[in-house]
C-alpha cells in the first residue's frame, strides 16, 4: 500500500503576519515558511506505519500545490524521511483548485490512503482533504486521531461528540487527521537531510481546474480592549463584571 | 431561494449551535428575499422540531433512517445534496465543527458550490457573495467572495449569536432517498459519554495551565466549572503531563474553540494556545503574574494565586444562581 501526504506550506505560527498589495496577500518578507504542523504530524504517522511490516505500507509520497519557491518545504519532508515529493507547478487558488489537483495525482499513481491535516493554519480552511474524497468518490474520515493496522487492515480512531470511536472503510481513503495522529513530529536526521537532497521532488503540470472562491482583502482583528483588572482581594467582583457588564454568565 | 440550515442535536436536543445558524440564516434570508429551511436527521425529542421556528425556520424536513446512525461524510453529503437541489437552496449553513468539517467540502465538490469555512459575520454583500471569517489562527480577518451560484458557509461557533425571530413553522420528512451503498464506514467500537458538556460546543469553558502546578489542585477549577455549567479545558503541557485527558488541551495542536467566556487560570497565554482560544467572545485570566501574555488577550483579570481566587469565584457564582 501507498501512502499520499499532503502538506501545505505555512508561515511558522509565531510569525507577525503583515499584509502587501493593497491588503490581498500577506507580505512575505522575512516568514519563516514551515510545514503545516498536521501535515508534519501526518507524515511522522505515515513514517511510523511504513516502519511497522504489519502495516503493509511500501512507500510514503508526500504532495503539495504550490509554486517553485516552496520546494524547500516539501525538501524538509523528504528529509523528515518520506520517500519522494510531488509538487503540482501551479498557485494555490482556492481549496477546490487545490483539491482537484490532488484528486488527479490520487488517481494516477494510485496511493491507497490519503493523509491531510485538519486545517492549514494560514486560511484556516479545513476543506481541500474531504474535497479531494469527493472529487474521486471515495471514503473520507474527519477527525482522526489515530491509525494503526489491525490484522492487515487500517483501523482508523476518530473523535465525536462525547468521546471517540474506531472505524474501517475500504481503501482507498482520505483520513484528515488532528491532535493524537503522532506524538511529537519527526525531526529530520543528519543523514535524512543528505540523501533528501538526492530524493526526486518531480514536478508535474496543472490539469485545468477552477476555482469557486477569492480572498479579496486581509485585515488586522482589531485590538482588543485593555484588560481590567479586578482586586485579588475581591475576586466575586469579576463575577458581577461578568454578569451584568459582559453578559455571558 | 431559501437558506438551508444543517442543525446538528446532542442528546435528542438540538445544540446551541442550531439555533445559532438558523438565526444567521434568516438574517440571510431577508438580506435576499427568501426562506429558511432547516434540516434535521435523526431522531430528536418530543416539541424539539418546532423550536426552530422560533428562530426564523419556517421549514423544518426531517430524515431519520438507520443508514445515516454513522456519521458517513459521503453518505451525508450526498443526502444533503440532494435536499439543497430540492429545495433550491442557494445558501447553505453548517457548523465550522467535526461535523460540518465532515460534510461541508464533500457538498461543495458534489454541487460545485463554493465554500468559506470559519465565517464569523453575516455576509458583507450578497451579490457578489462577500464573507468574512477568520484567518491566520486569529492573526488575521479576510474577506472572501464565493463566486457560484450556491454557497457554501460554514460558522464559527458562538460567533453571530442567537437571535429569536419567531415565524409559523411547518414539519415535513424529507422527500429523499438515502443512498445505502454510499455507506462505507463501519464501526467497530465506541466510546462515548453523553450527558456531558462537550468542549467544542460549550459556552463557557473553565482552563487551567501548568500554573495549577499539580493534577491534585484541579477540584476548585472543577468545582468552579460545575457551578458555571462549563465545560473543563486545558494547556497542552498540562495534557501532556498526563494532569488532564487529552481531549482538554486547546491550542493550535488542539481542539480550536469559540465560547462566549473563556477562563484561563495558571495559563501564561503562548502564542500556540491562544491559537485555540483567540475566537472566544470574552477571555479572562487569572495568573500570578500580571506580565503574563495571556492578560494581553484578555478583557478581564485577576492577578492572584489561583488556588486561592477559584474557590472564592465558585462561591459568588452559586450566590447569583
Ligand atoms: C509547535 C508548538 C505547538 C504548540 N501547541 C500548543 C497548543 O496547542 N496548546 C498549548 O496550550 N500550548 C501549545 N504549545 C506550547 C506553548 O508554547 C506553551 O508552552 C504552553 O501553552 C504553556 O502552557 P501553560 O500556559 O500551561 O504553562 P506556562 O507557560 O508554564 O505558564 C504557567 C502560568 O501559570 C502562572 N502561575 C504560576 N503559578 C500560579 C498560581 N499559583 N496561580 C495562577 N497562576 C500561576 C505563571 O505565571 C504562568 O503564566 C505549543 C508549542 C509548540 C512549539
Ligand atoms: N497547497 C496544498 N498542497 C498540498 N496539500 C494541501 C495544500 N493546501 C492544503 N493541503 C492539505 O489540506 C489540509 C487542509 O488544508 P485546508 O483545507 O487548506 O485548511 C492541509 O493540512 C494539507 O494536508
Amino acid at each position: 500500500m501507498k501512502i499520499l501526504v499532503c502538506i501545505s506550506n505555512v508561515p511558522d505560527t509565531t510569525t507577525k503576519i503583515k499584509f502587501s498589495e493593497g491588503d490581498s496577500s500577506i507580505d512575505t518578507t522575512g516568514v519563516q515558511w514551515v510545514i503545516n504542523p498536521w501535515d508534519e504530524l501526518s507524515l511522522t504517522r505515515a513514517l511510523e506505519l511504513k516502519d511497522d511490516p504489519s502495516s503493509g505500507i511500501k512507500s510514503v509520497t508526500v504532495a503539495h500545490v504550490g509554486p517553485v519557491s516552496s520546494e524547500p518545504t516539501i525538501r524538509k519532508a523528504l528529509a523528515i524521511g518520506a520517500d519522494d515529493a510531488i509538487r503540482v507547478n501551479a498557485g494555490a487558488a482556492d481549496a477546490y483548485f487545490v483539491a482537484a489537483q490532488l484528486a488527479e495525482l490520487v488517481k494516477k499513481e494510485q496511493f491507497d490512503i490519503i493523509m491531510c491535516g485538519i486545517e492549514s493554519s494560514d486560511h484556516n480552511g479545513s476543506e481541500v482533504g474531504a474535497m479531494i474524497a469527493e472529487f474521486l468518490n471515495i471514503p473520507s474520515v474527519s477527525a482522526v486521531s489515530g491509525i494503526t493496522p489491525e490484522n492487515g487492515i487500517p483501523v482508523i480512531t476518530r473523535e465525536i461528540d462525547g468521546g471517540r470511536e474506531k472505524v474501517t472503510v475500504p481503501a482507498p481513503f482520505v483520513i484528515i487527521v488532528q491532535k493524537g495522529i503522532a506524538k511529537e513530529p519527526r525531526i529530520a536526521s543528519m543523514r535524512g537531510i543528505m540523501t533528501a537532497r538526492t530524493k526526486p521532488i518531480k514536478v508535474v503540470e496543472p490539469v485545468a481546474g477552477e476555482s469557486l472562491t477569492q480572498i479579496i482583502s486581509l485585515e488586522k482583528p482589531a485590538p482588543r480592549s485593555a484588560c481590567k483588572f479586578i482586586d485579588a482581594d475581591n475576586p466575586a467582583q469579576l463575577i458581577e463584571l461578568l454578569k451584568n457588564e459582559a453578559k455571558v454568565i | 431561494m431559501s437558506v438551508l440550515v444543517f442543525t446538528e442535536n446532542w442528546d435528542g436536543k438540538f445544540k446551541k449551535l442550531t439555533y445559532e445558524l438558523v438565526s444567521w440564516a434568516s438574517e440571510v434570508a431577508k438580506m435576499i428575499n427568501g426562506t429558511v429551511t432547516a434540516l434535521s436527521i435523526g431522531s430528536v425529542a418530543e416539541g424539539e422540531l418546532e423550536k426552530l421556528g422560533n428562530y426564523g425556520a419556517g421549514k423544518v424536513l426531517t430524515v431519520e433512517t438507520p443508514a445515516l446512525n454513522t456519521l458517513d461524510s459521503q453518505a451525508y453529503a450526498a443526502l444533503l445534496s440532494e435536499v439543497v437541489l430540492k429545495e433550491k437552496a442557494s445558501v447553505v449553513i453548517l457548523s465550522n465543527n467535526n461535523m460540518g468539517k465532515a460534510v461541508a467540502p464533500r457538498l461543495s465538490v458534489r454541487l460545485k458550490a463554493g465554500i468559506c469555512s470559519g465565517v464569523s459575520k453575516l455576509p458583507l454583500s450578497t451579490d457578489p457573495f462577500t464573507v468574512y471569517k477568520r484567518a491566520y489562527s486569529g492573526n488575521a480577518f479576510s474577506r472572501v467572495v464565493i463566486k457560484s451560484d450556491i454557497k457554501i458557509v460554514t460558522l464559527a461557533q458562538n460567533s453571530f449569536g442567537i437571535i429569536e425571530n419567531p415565524v409559523n413553522v411547518t414539519v415535513e420528512k424529507a422527500n429523499v432517498a438515502v443512498d445505502n451503498s454510499l455507506v462505507h464506514t463501519q464501526v467497530k467500537d465506541v466510546e462515548k459519554q453523553s450527558g456531558k458538556i462537550l468542549l467544542t460546543d460549550a459556552d463557557i469553558v473553565v482552563s487551567g495551565g501548568r500554573g495549577m502546578k499539580s493534577p491534585d489542585n484541579w477540584t476548585p477549577l472543577l468545582e468552579l466549572a460545575e457551578a458555571l455549567g462549563a465545560a473543563t479545558a486545558c494547556s497542552r503541557p498540562v495534557s501532556d503531563e498526563g494532569w488532564r485527558p487529552h481531549e482538554e488541551h486547546t491550542g493550535q495542536t488542539g481542539k480550536i474553540i469559540s465560547p462566549n467566556l473563556y477562563l484561563a487560570v495558571g495559563i501564561s497565554g503562548a502564542t500556540q494556545h491562544l491559537a485555540g482560544v483567540s475566537a472566544s467572545k470574552y477571555i479572562v485570566a487569572v495568573n500570578t503574574d500580571k506580565d503574563a501574555p495571556i492578560f494581553e488577550a484578555a478583557q478581564y483579570g485577576i492577578v492572584g494565586d489561583a488556588m486561592k481566587i477559584l474557590p472564592q469565584l465558585a462561591e459568588a457564582v452559586k450566590h447569583i444562581k
